[in-house]
């Protein structure tokens, strides 16, 4: 039987602000447990929560860049549950009134646009966290709240998702916009960007909907795409046996590729949504909207069709660029100071990328300043340095920070383009291999090349490659 | 006969200690001699702050003494009800969930009464979060009522009311969710002021139904009150509730008087459901206030008859949100060798709580229960503006609205304990204000025949306590209720 697979997601992402939703603490990440917190955010008795400014407002942008309807009138809920986590068995956030609804977001797969709608976003507070002990037997679970009341935007798509390139595109996609509006740092390892997924799978041509599982404890992007490969695997196997799925929630276990159920339907709890009594409703008016408004940049999928455009860029290169905004800037910083799109797009996909992976750089504080690329590319052009030496220039700058022209200076690297002095190498050369010479006589090409290699050896790289290459050919006498 | 000076008002008391006629720390030292020879009797306090209170007189005293400025309660006593966050200071909400919990911070009101100078003397038995119309709910004791210790001096307020009418505190802050100011002080022969909604910041108030909540004043007159008033009143930035109105100075003009003012009297308060005593005090208060050139007008509060269904459904479903952080994880009350956290939860909260917390829990919860929110949590929001609207409408006509705040005086203890729909019916008159957020002063107006204190509230419009006040006071100057004192014997403690 062949099946469509229905994919929805919800995402968490939490907001770039420095304090938390509700009260004055740091949300700053990895600290020492339980020492961001104060009597708010830990629920003692007799407080009260004051909204964050800045966190409704990355929100409001966030719905905003999701093209939702904004409601002039917004306010706020308590989601009661259980858990240890939550320090005031609530969560405020937001259910009769979001943030935004009846959104959509644009994804882009092999170069095919398709629009994946936005069911709502909204802004609640982040619970803390549970830690439990190593030692076996142990009767006891630990708690820190430093994540307790940050502020956390969630972002709930309509099922219009049917394969999982869509549903990695919509991953994509989403954390580009969130990085691009600058509302969130999506740093999926300390868990400021997270998903869960709901799957349902449907007869071909039945417009009915199936049974609906949702996905939880999905670590990484791989794990939501591996989650839902085997959540459609398991929901074929009991329709063609003839069964219908149960509606439940499933834990997806990481290390053996593999989810179990969490709890069912039935067991599925009730929130007891009420309007949060402690907080006044907010109104939206249209001045606000369109501050909010003028500060979101241009989005990833325009962006990536302007550099197309602009910088005659392949949608291969455009693409690699726009998937950070921090690289994308970068780039065009540097065009901005010296007009090579090209040059500056291989710098910046190939080297820089590299250097930062294999030296595990963060790309948000990178020492190298786009003026300094520009820098480097003029002197390759100039002929100051060849472009061999010129990566090793790159890797010096990305390391330290320095302007090329100093680690040119400090590394004795400049160019040798006097003919004089490779001149006088190349006799060395020639007299020391004379193997080679006869080989090339006899018609062996390649022996040049090794010629070539030896010149530059002996001058660490530095000889100008286009002049060896003339004068050596002239010597052996072509 | 003159007054002992335990027996004075906060002004009275303000005036000797300003003037050097009595030291501030010599004044406390009478008031915790008074605590400790009436305190077995009445049991008002839940914790008595004397060594904080003697050293914060010293300091005072040293201010005083060296002509420095002083605040506007310096030297005076003020009980804090125990629902209250004070920080390093017991704060236990009559719960034996928060017994032994200790704030780290001071409560809005708590952090304007030190900046003032008033001196903590301890905090005061309430109903066990402050759900109760008796004290009797309280986890941790039983408060009397110091015109008779047989009886209940309301709630749930009850032992601020109490301190204040047996002259162990000259001022007390109570909280109202339902009444629970105005009644505790109308049975106890006080006076007890519920301001507007968001006059005073909520912030420290340990929270019941944080639509309602609203720290109080409890004092032994007008002008006590009008003074605790203006202490307390104020934005605070931590109380997104809170207003930014400017707090006049209530005492300003106090004495401006009713003439050519409209008091309105609403029928469906003057029903044959009270007291005869409390009706026939009303009327002659009523007789009084035309004699001082007001007017009295019949008005019409159509749906007062939905007021205490509507209170019981959003003060309960906001109770069963907010008392949800007592877990047993953070602080206060853990069960003892839980079997797993569910088992911790159950049993923490069932040993923690007492069963007028648990009853009004459970009615919460179910009320906000998916399927049953609609018909009855909106419904009740719907009726409960419909309610703010009688008032609007009323307050077209009239400059305040003058009803009992209670219809019975005080009852015996245990008498209304098993029936708990009787004893919500006794806040009928003081449960429409917090619904629709208006201010309201109860001032005593008489006594019944077993010579048990009758109090009669005025209601005004948003913010307009200053008015309310003036009422009072006009009042009060024709009226010798408020000077009088139960008689209490002594015991040792
Ligand atoms: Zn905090």
């Amino acid at each position: 039987m062949t099946y469509e697979v229905v994919i929805g997601l919800e995402t968490h992402a939490e907001l770039a602000t420095i304090t938390k939703l509700f009260c004055g603490c740091s949300t700053k990440f990895g600290v020492e447990p339980n020492t961001q917190v104060c009597p708010v955010c830990l629920a003692m008795p007799g407080v009260l929560p004051v909204m964050n400014k800045k966190a409704f407002e990355y929100a409001l942008k966030a719905a905003i860049a999701l093209n939702c309807k904004i409601d002039e009138f917004t306010n706020f809920d308590r989601k009661s549950y259980y858990y240890p986590d939550l320090p005031k068995n609530y969560q405020i956030s937001q259910n009769y009134h979001n943030m935004g609804i009846d959104g959509y977001m644009d994804i882009s797969v092999n170069g095919t646009i398709s629009r994946i709608r936005i069911h709502n976003v909204h802004l609640e507070e982040e619970a803390g966290k549970l830690i439990h002990p190593e030692e076996v037997g142990a009767d006891y679970s630990l708690v820190d709240f430093n994540r307790a009341g940050v502020p956390l935007l969630e972002i709930v798509s309509y099922p219009d998702m049917r394969r999982v390139d869509e549903v990695e595109s919509y991953m994509q996609t989403l954390r580009k916009i969130l990085l691009y509006t600058e509302v969130s740092d999506c740093k999926m390892q300390e868990g400021s960007l997270r998903f869960e997924a709901s799957i349902s799978l449907r007869k071909k041509g039945v417009d009915r909907l199936g049974n609906r599982v949702e996905i939880k404890n999905l670590n990484s992007m791989k794990s939501v795409l591996k989650a839902i490969e085997y959540e459609t695997m398991r929901q074929r196997d009991v329709l063609d046996r003839g069964e219908t799925v149960d509606r439940e929630t499933r834990l997806w276990d990481e290390v053996n590729e593999k989810s179990a159920r969490m709890r069912s339907k039935e067991e599925s709890q009730d929130y007891r949504y009420f309007p949060e009594p402690d907080l006044l409703p907010v109104l939206i008016d249209e001045k606000w909207l369109r501050a909010i408004k003028d500060t979101i940049p241009e989005l990833p999928l325009i962006r990536r069709q302007r550099f197309i455009e602009t910088f005659a860029l392949s949608d291969y290169d455009a693409s690699l660029l726009i998937d950070e905004k921090i690289l994308a800037d970068f780039f065009e910083e540097c065009v901005k100071i010296l007009n090579r799109p090209k040059s500056f797009c291989n710098w910046i996909t190939n080297d820089l990328l590299r250097e930062v992976k294999d030296r595990k750089l963060d790309i948000y504080h990178l020492k190298i300043k786009p003026k300094q690329l520009a820098a480097l590319v003029e002197i390759i052009e100039k002929g100051t340095i060849s472009s061999t030496i010129a990566k090793e220039v790159f890797s010096e700058m990305i390391q330290t920070g320095k302007d090329p022209k100093t680690v040119v200076e400090e590394k004795k690297l400049v160019q040798i383009s006097d003919e004089g002095l490779i001149e006088e190498i190349i006799i060395k050369i020639i007299s020391s291999n004379p193997d080679a010479i006869e080989d090339y006589k006899k018609g062996k090409k390649n022996a040049l090349t090794f010629l070539v290699g030896q010149v530059m050896k002996e001058t660490k790289g530095k000889a100008n490659p286009k002049i060896v290459n003339e004068m050596l050919m002239k010597k052996v006498g072509v | 006969m003159s007054l002992r000076l335990f027996e004075c008002t906060a002004h009275q008391i303000k005036a000797k200690i300003l003037s050097k006629e009595i030291r501030a720390s010599d004044f406390i030292k009478i008031v915790f001699d008074r605590i400790k020879s009436l305190e077995p009797n009445i049991q008002a306090f839940i914790t008595i702050n004397e060594d904080e209170a003697i050293k914060k007189a010293i300091e005072i005293d040293k201010k005083i003494e060296s002509n420095e400025n002083v605040g506007l309660l310096a030297g005076l006593p003020v009980a804090v009800k125990d629902n209250i966050c004070t920080k390093n200071l017991y704060t236990t909400c009559a719960s034996k969930i928060l017994e032994t919990f200790i704030p780290p911070y001071d409560a809005f009101v708590v952090k304007r009464l030190r900046e003032e100078d008033a001196i903590i003397v301890g905090k005061t038995n309430l109903d066990e979060f402050a759900m109760g119309s008796s004290t009797e709910n309280s986890g941790l004791k039983i408060t009397r009522n110091p015109w008779n210790l047989e009886c209940v001096p309301g709630g749930s307020s009850g032992g601020s009311a109490a301190a204040v009418a047996a002259d162990l505190s000259i001022l007390a802050l109570g909280s109202e969710t339902g009444g629970s100011v105005r009644q505790p002080a109308a049975l106890c022969g006080v006076v007890g002021i519920k301001p507007t909604y968001g006059r005073v910041s909520r912030y420290g108030l340990v929270a019941f139904g944080s639509s309602l909540d609203q720290v109080g004043t409890v004092s032994k007159d007008v002008r006590d009150a009008a003074l605790l008033l203006r202490v307390i009143a104020g934005y605070d930035l931590h109380d997104s509730t809170s207003a930014n109105v400017p707090v006049p100075d209530y005492l300003d003009r106090i004495d401006s008087g009713v003439d050519g003012l409209r008091i309105g009297i609403p029928k469906e308060y003057f029903t044959d459901a009270f007291n005869a005593d409390v009706y026939k005090a009303l009327k002659d208060a009523l007789k009084i206030y035309e004699r001082l050139g007001a007017q009295v007008v019949d008005i019409s509060l159509p749906h007062t008859e939905y007021a205490v269904a509507v209170y019981y459904i959003v003060a309960n479903a906001e109770a069963s949100s907010n008392l949800a952080r007592y877990d047993g994880v953070r602080y206060g009350y853990r069960t003892s060798k839980p079997n797993g956290i569910i088992d911790m939860y159950c049993r923490t909260r069932s040993e923690g709580f007492g069963n007028e917390v648990k009853r009004r829990i459970m009615l919460g919860n179910y009320v906000l229960s998916s399927g049953y929110y609609d018909a009855y949590y909106l419904k009740a929001s719907k009726v409960r503006n419909l309610i703010k609207i009688d008032f609007d409408v009323a307050f077209e006509k009239v400059d305040c609205i003058i009803c009992p705040t209670s219809p019975v005086p005080a009852f015996k203890i245990g008498e209304r304990a098993n029936n708990p729909l009787e004893m919500y019916l006794s806040d009928i008159y003081t449960i429409p204000a917090n619904l629709a957020g208006i201010p309201g002063i109860s001032i005593p107006c008489g006594f019944s025949k077993e010579g048990l204190p009758i109090g009669m509230q005025i209601l005004g419009k948003h913010f307009e306590e200053k008015k309310l006040l003036q009422i009072a006071y006009a009042f009060e100057r024709e009226t010798d209720f408020h000077v009088k004192k139960p008689v209490l014997k002594i015991s040792s403690m």
